[in-house]
């Protein structure tokens, strides 16, 4: 069932995912270059789809592509009775993606969206920023310097509406997850867990340390899109006072 | 035109077939449970498949109808009554105003539909009007419902008009009345009795060990109190990995078996997250989704392989057969005597 084609550099795997869905896999690792790899196919399918095509998904290393069986079968062969041929929609979308894939132009360097996040560190919004300084004999003003001068790029969007999964943070300040974790983090929560940094969009549960807020709303369903990032993006995270921080809040700014 | 909600019972929400498009944002598909009864809760009175209806679980939904109506039932059999008299499923039926509608005890599997003759006048959010209940969007404001809410229903299509008068010329001092017409849910609503769950390998099927492979298959699981329309939770033998790994997150699907460091395997279901990183067991079939919907806590499963080109013939058969209903329903609905 697994489907490798070579695009004249590297491997790409194809492998159904239930049978209504196909991922395409470029490679095992997360950095920049297979994320480029992922931002073309999806960047393509945005732009030019297939009939039955649903959605696509971008994810660190792969792309999954949704599906519906039956328009796919449809487009293949209107006169055809699905059921009397033995046609598979899997295999229709395997030699489509193919052909996407083989001719897909090599990503220029494109230019990337720049997101700047204003956060308020530490106090009541980052009630975990001393434990982060004190794990690695910081001071805190240091934790946020290192934090604020990162760019981050947005490898894929999940778990939540608009949470970013972010790489690049500085092992200066990697910290493990807290032994137990909070019931409810509020919205707009800057978080650090091991490697990763991010923003809670919605509230949730969970076992980031916090370190800041920001007053943006990362989750605007009534917007297209939605969401403030996207795969793809660069985000920038900027230091804020607590009263710039109100005044954000309150849209005086 | 208007139904209140008088309990809202266990869980009710409004669900159409779902939310697409935005799973790149992390917004997840939401949707009924059971897309094929949904689909033919709406046929059944003149609306196109994929509106919105009432999703009622297992018991306690308590409905006041404010005006008459034309409603259908479908689903799993949660004893809906009115006034103490058993209202039939699986067909038009017309309600006169002032009726209250109960569900009062879960027969068989635990989601009924209620679909309303026009269909509810709800507000797309993100090209959907499915709750998407943790994310606090769609829907009836975003949530389940409540006591009190009303829920207004658009215009009659033409089409229904004349079903619709002539059950209300029948119905008299009834408070409803049915079309003796129905759609035989044999064929579209299975039981685990009579038919195990279709699966194809997942992604790393492989990587189990030879033991947890062959459980997976031989062995029952039982849907544990933990589930919900994100998922659900099975326990039964620890299924293991023949040595442990890291995957990174990538997108899971409607009916991925994944399954987690503790062992037990988890579906997921119409409220799952866009994105997971457990490694994949199986994936249930698309045709046995509506089955899964069905089941309750405490119900056992047992899963069989099938091949992925069986899985997509079975899909396609089922989608020609709920083409051939759709003709007949219409049929019924206009050209029918429709008593």
């Amino acid at each position: 069932m697994l489907q490798t084609i070579f695009d004249g550099k590297t491997n790409i795997e194809m492998k159904p995912i239930g049978d209504s869905s196909i991922c395409v896999q470029f490679g095992t690792e997360i950095n920049p270059e297979i994320h480029r790899k992922v931002k073309g196919l999806v960047d393509h399918l945005d732009k030019k789809s297939f009939q039955g095509f649903i959605e696509c998904v971008p994810a660190f290393t792969s792309v999954t592509v949704f599906y519906h069986p039956l328009l796919v079968h449809h487009s293949y062969k209107k006169d055809v009775n699905p059921v009397e041929k033995n046609i598979s929609p899997y295999k229709i979308v395997c030699a489509i993606l193919k052909e996407i894939l083989m001719n897909l132009e090599e990503m220029k360097e494109a230019k990337q969206r720049i997101v700047e996040i204003p956060v308020c560190y530490g106090g009541e919004f980052g009630p975990d920023l001393e434990a982060v300084a004190e794990y690695h004999h910081l001071s805190t003003s240091e934790v946020v310097d290192i934090h604020s001068k990162g760019e981050y790029l947005v490898y894929m969007i999940g778990f939540a509406p608009g949470f970013p999964y972010l790489g690049g943070m500085s092992e200066e300040i990697a910290t493990p997850r807290r032994h137990s974790p909070r019931l409810s983090i509020p919205e707009g929560t800057v978080g650090i867990a091991g490697m990763q940094t991010g923003v809670y969009p919605i509230s949730t549960p969970g076992g980031w340390q916090l370190i800041g807020r920001t007053p943006l709303e990362l989750f605007c369903p009534n917007e297209n899109p939605p969401t403030l990032l996207q795969s793809g993006d660069i985000v920038k995270f900027v230091p804020i006072s607590l009263e710039e921080y109100q005044a954000y809040k309150e849209k005086t700014i | 035109m208007s139904i209140k909600v008088i309990r809202p019972g266990l869980l009710a929400s409004m669900q159409d077939l779902g939310r697409y498009g935005f799973q790149k944002y992390g917004v997840i598909i939401s949707g009924a449970m059971d897309s094929a009864s949904l689909r033919i809760a709406n046929l059944l009175v003149g609306n196109e498949e994929g509106e919105v209806a009432i999703e009622v679980t297992l018991m306690g939904t308590s409905l006041l109808f404010e005006e008459d109506l034309l409603i259908s039932i479908t689903g799993g059999d949660l004893s809906p009554v009115i006034d103490g008299e058993a209202v039939p499923q699986w067909r038009p039926v017309y309600i006169k105003k002032g009726s209250v509608l109960q569900f009062k005890a879960c027969k068989s599997g635990s989601r009924s539909y209620v679909a309303v003759s026009g269909g509810f006048a709800i507000p797309e959010v993100m090209n959907s009007k499915s709750t998407y209940l943790r994310g606090g969007i769609g829907g009836y404001e975003g949530r389940a419902l409540q006591t009190g809410d009303t829920l207004h229903s658009n215009h009659l299509p033409q089409k229904i008009n004349s079903l619709f008068q002539h059950l209300k010329s029948k119905c008299q001092s009834r408070l409803f009345i049915a079309t003796a017409w129905y759609v035989n849910p044999v064929h579209f609503t299975k039981t685990i009795q009579d038919s195990m769950i279709r699966v194809i390998r997942g992604a790393e099927f492989d990587r189990f060990t030879q033991s947890s492979q062959s459980q997976f298959f031989d062995q029952n699981f039982q849907i544990t109190p933990k589930s919900d329309r994100m998922g659900y939770r099975m326990s039964g033998p620890l299924l293991e990995l023949e040595e442990s790994f890291e995957l990174l997150s990538e997108a899971v699907s409607h009916g991925t078996i994944q399954v987690p460091q503790d062992g037990n395997p988890i579906i997921l279901l119409a409220d799952r997250q866009t994105t997971g990183g457990y490694p994949r067991i199986a994936h249930v079939a698309t045709v046995d989704l509506p089955i899964i919907a069905q089941l309750k806590p405490g119900e056992n499963i047992r899963f069989k392989e099938i091949t992925l080109e069986e899985a997509e013939q079975l899909y396609l058969k089922e989608e020609q057969r709920m083409e051939e209903l759709k003709v007949s329903i219409l049929f019924k609905i206009e050209k029918e005597s429709p008593l």
